[in-house]
């Protein structure tokens, strides 16, 4: 009993990417669209490690590591991009940027 | 020996005129047109003396047309006594007419119009293909020149294209001699499929081994393609109306060369028939049926080229009869005299026309024997040719067509010599309706022709009169054709001879002795008159029973099912539903982020239930 | 001990998660966002992964959560205004989710066994000294290229956030 075992670290990773295919389905706000973006990319790192636990290497840690970067460099391409549709369409509403219809 | 020049100078006429006569003057138009079948007549000539007795043919093999597996077939031109003949007949009387067109078409409007260098543009073409036909070495290039007489028909009788009855005259002969060429076609299929090859050597050479059967069934199919070609029963019917060309087209093409095509080609295809005497049979009923048919007809004609014209296909009947029976060259005799005079016939026709400035009933003619004396004379030496009187040519060919059918069955040689009675008699009463009497006509300036019709008309009268002297052809072509064993029967001779003098004879009692008696005569038989004048309704009938339902059932079903319904249908059925299925498709394009994703995710369960059936998650 | 320390952590990183999708104020969500973060990186610890562990308190929580706070109190972004509709996440939206959370749970516990286990140091090659070996010699190219990446981002964002300048 003072071992976890690994399924359910992997089941936790699933239940977090879930989550946050839920919020990037039901939420309005392109802001927290994108907090659910993260959030579904958080959990994949947590894939990511656990599998390497359990293979013995340190490949996962590496994963992880550019998962993070890219993260992060994709948050702040994003986020400029919010702020020019902001600037250009005076809404934060996902449902409202719709200039692609049909 | 060039065999190939004698087809091409008139090609090079066609195209030289055909391109540039537009802006040629009339006379460096009739130069080339002319000039190009002279010469072309001049090396026929020279080729002819140079081969020698011509006893074995001679070839010329120029390219391979077809190559295809065992099968070949080459463009080879061969010449032997009887294509000798034949090339003298087409490039000689083919000359003459087109001296004599030099005049009678010389008021042609110009260029936009009927076109003068238009016209012989085309007869230049015909020629062209005429003499490949007669060429020919094989089948097939007999076949080209076949076909490619028959367009030159259409474009001649449909010359007059601005008139609706010359162009339907024009569609009825192609149209009609388009079913002969089915049937010749399928006969050349067969043929293929029976010897290998459709050369005449390959050919001639392996029919007796062939069975009987299968030799009758070519020899049917290519009655056909003859029947079609020479207007016999019972595709005959285009030739009447075919007069609705002009006159020098009615004497070259309807009268002297492209009509005798089929006789040529059975004349030809002689082993094939010799082996197949179902098939000879055939030829020699339908020759008789369509000769003494067409003569009942020609009594009544009030056109004088119309009369003509069916006296063609009566004539073209004997020629049949002789091959029928086995007597070729008594055939081929009969097709030499016969364009000689048959030519001058519708030449002198011609003549008389023009001196009436366009006059074609006979009812309005009359006493022209004083008018336009030389037009009379030349038509009468055919006159004399033609109804078969002793010693003129048409005598000679005649009789020895009639001699064979006796000696072959004798019920042919009494209908035949009946046909010449009333070929007498029609030729005679439209002489006489025509020449004698009084004038019952309006015109006032009635001028003879001048010399460039006129000498072309002369030549052919003596031809006519001692063409059964200077040419003995049954002799020259002796050595090709089978001979038969025949016998001079003066009683036999004597018998047609007098037939001729009978026709004659009561044709001037009805027209120039008694001349009301005509009259009566023909309202007192009203049915049987009728009957008659109105060509038995043969016309009428085939277009109740074959025009009609087939332009009918093309319409309805052809047409408006299959065309429009079908095809159209698939065609607009097929971009239609395209469009629906974009449409749809269209919807999925809602421009909502949240609905792409949620296809991204129900996408996403469908993979990894696939993998998890396909056993791939391990 | 690590049992209860997982199932601490990852009750604290679920309840955040759905902190995060339910809350309507944007700042309500990154917080739980921060919460969520946090309790992965215990997490990574217990995996062994010392260096993941501290880059993602630093580099994620510290940085990028930062970065999204920032915008947010920028384009002072409001409580969410329910507005527009979507027929498919209507219909299906929940329903795939429960699909897609079912199937991978369901696979995964087939898959894993339970004798595998986790325990706290059982496996000791996350040190930043493996991490930054692995790093400069099997990784580097793509450690170079994410270089790269991060240069494009930033002019991205420079140039996607400047004033016209007329």
């Amino acid at each position: 009993m003072a071992e976890v075992p690994i399924s359910w670290f992997l089941t936790l990773s699933a239940v977090l990417f879930a989550l946050g295919v839920a919020g990037f389905l039901f939420r309005r706000s392109i802001i927290t669209v994108f907090m659910s973006i993260e959030l579904m990319l958080n959990a994949v790192n947590l894939s990511f490690v656990t599998f390497s636990y359990q293979l013995k290497q340190v490949s996962g840690h590496l994963f992880t590591f550019f998962v993070m970067v890219v993260a992060a460099a994709e948050a702040a391409v994003g986020l400029a991009i919010i702020l020019t549709v902001f600037k250009n369409r005076s809404t934060l509403n996902i449902d409202d940027v719709d200039s692609m219809k049909n | 020996m060039q065999l190939w020049l004698i087809p091409i100078l008139p090609l090079a006429g066609f195209l030289i005129n055909g391109l540039f006569g537009r802006r040629f003057s009339k006379g460096l138009v009739s130069v080339f047109a002319v000039g190009s079948v002279v010469l072309s007549f001049a090396w026929v000539l020279k080729t002819v003396l140079a081969l020698g007795d011509l006893n074995t043919a001679y070839s010329e093999h120029y390219f391979t047309w077809i190559q295809s597996g065992a099968f070949t077939v080459n463009c080879d031109f061969s010449i032997d006594r009887l294509t000798a003949v034949m090339l003298f007949v087409v490039t000689g009387i083919g000359s003459l007419i087109h001296i004599y067109s030099v005049g009678y078409m010389a008021h042609e409007h110009g260029p936009n119009h009927g076109g003068y260098y238009r016209f012989m543009a085309y007869l230049n073409l015909f020629m062209f293909f005429m003499l490949v036909l007669v060429l020919a070495a094989n089948y097939l290039v007999l076949f080209v020149g076949w076909e490619g007489v028959g367009l030159c028909s259409y474009l001649l009788i449909g010359f007059y294209f601005t008139k609706k009855f010359a162009t339907d005259a024009g569609n009825k002969a192609f149209i009609v001699n388009r079913i002969g060429d089915f049937g010749f076609s399928l006969a050349m299929f067969y043929i293929v499929k029976t010897f290998g090859s459709l050369d005449f050597g390959t050919v001639f050479s392996r029919a007796p081994g062939v069975s009987e059967g299968v030799l009758t069934l070519i020899g049917l199919l290519l009655l056909v393609g003859a029947t079609g070609k020479s207007a016999q029963i019972p595709l005959y019917v285009w030739l009447p109306d075919a007069m609705a060309g002009p006159t020098p087209v009615s004497a070259l093409i309807h009268a002297a060369t492209m009509v005798t095509a089929g006789v040529y080609m059975t004349a030809r295809s002689w082993v094939i028939y010799t082996h197949a005497p179902a098939a000879m049979e055939t030829i020699a009923v339908i020759g008789i049926a369509t000769a003494f048919f067409a003569a009942t007809i020609g009594i009544a004609q009030n056109d004088i080229k119309k009369v003509f014209a069916y006296s063609t296909v009566s004539q073209l009947g004997y020629m049949f009869v002789g091959v029928g029976v086995g007597a070729f060259s008594a055939g081929i005799y009969h097709l030499v005299t016969h364009a000689f005079f048959k030519a001058l016939l519708f030449l002198g026709s011609g003549a008389v026309i023009h001196s009436l400035s366009g006059e074609q009933d006979l009812r309005n003619m009359g006493g022209l024997r004083k008018k336009i004396p030389w037009t009379f004379w030349t038509m009468a030496c055919a006159w004399v040719a033609i109804s078969g009187i002793p010693p003129f040519s048409g005598f000679f060919s005649k009789d020895a067509i009639l001699l064979a059918a006796y000696h072959h069955a004798p019920w042919i040689y009494w209908l035949g010599t009946l046909t010449a009675g009333i070929t007498a008699f029609y030729v005679s009463r439209a002489m006489f309706l025509a020449f004698f009497g009084d004038y019952r006509g309006h015109e006032h300036h009635i001028h003879e022709s001048p010399p460039v019709m006129m000498v072309p008309l002369t030549i052919l009268a003596l031809l006519s009169l001692g063409g059964g002297f200077l040419f003995k052809i049954p002799t020259f072509l002796g050595t090709l054709f089978p001979s038969l064993e025949e016998s001079e029967d003066f009683t036999l001779m004597a018998i047609s001879v007098a037939a001729g003098f009978l026709g004659i004879f009561i044709a001037y009692f009805m027209y120039v002795a008694r001349p009301a008696m005509a009259d009566s005569i023909a309202s007192s038989l009203k049915g049987l008159y009728t009957l008659v004048y109105n060509k038995y309704f043969v016309d009428e009938l085939y277009d109740a029973t074959v025009v009609k339902p087939v332009v009918e059932g093309s319409r309805a079903v052809l047409w408006k099912v299959v065309d429009v319904g079908v095809i159209d249908g698939v065609a607009n059925g097929i971009g239609s539903r395209s469009r629906d299925i974009g449409g749809v498709l269209r919807l999925l394009q809602s421009g909502n982020i949240r609905s792409y994703a949620a296809w991204v995710l129900a996408g996403s369960v469908a993979v990894i239930v696939a993998l998890g059936v396909a056993g791939g998650l391990r | 001990m690590d049992v209860v320390l997982f199932l601490i952590f990852a009750i604290i990183a679920v309840v955040a998660a759905i902190n995060v999708v339910v809350q309507t104020h944007p700042i309500s969500s990154a917080i739980s966002l921060i919460g969520v973060m946090g309790s992965l990186a215990v997490l990574y610890l217990l995996l062994g992964a010392e260096f993941i562990a501290a880059a993602q308190v630093i580099v994620y929580a510290g940085a990028v959560m930062v970065l999204f706070i920032f915008v947010i109190m920028l384009l002072n972004a409001g409580t969410e205004i329910k507005r527009g509709r979507s027929l498919m996440v209507q219909l299906l939206g929940v329903p795939l989710l429960i699909a897609f959370l079912g199937l991978v749970a369901y696979f995964v516990e087939r898959i894993y066994p339970q004798s595998v286990g986790v325990r706290f140091g059982g496996f000791t090659g996350g040190t930043a000294q493996a991490v930054g070996r692995a790093l400069f010699t099997t990784y580097l190219l793509p450690f170079e290229v994410t270089s790269l990446l991060i240069l494009i981002a930033i002019i991205g964002a420079i140039v996607l956030g400047r004033k016209e300048m007329d």
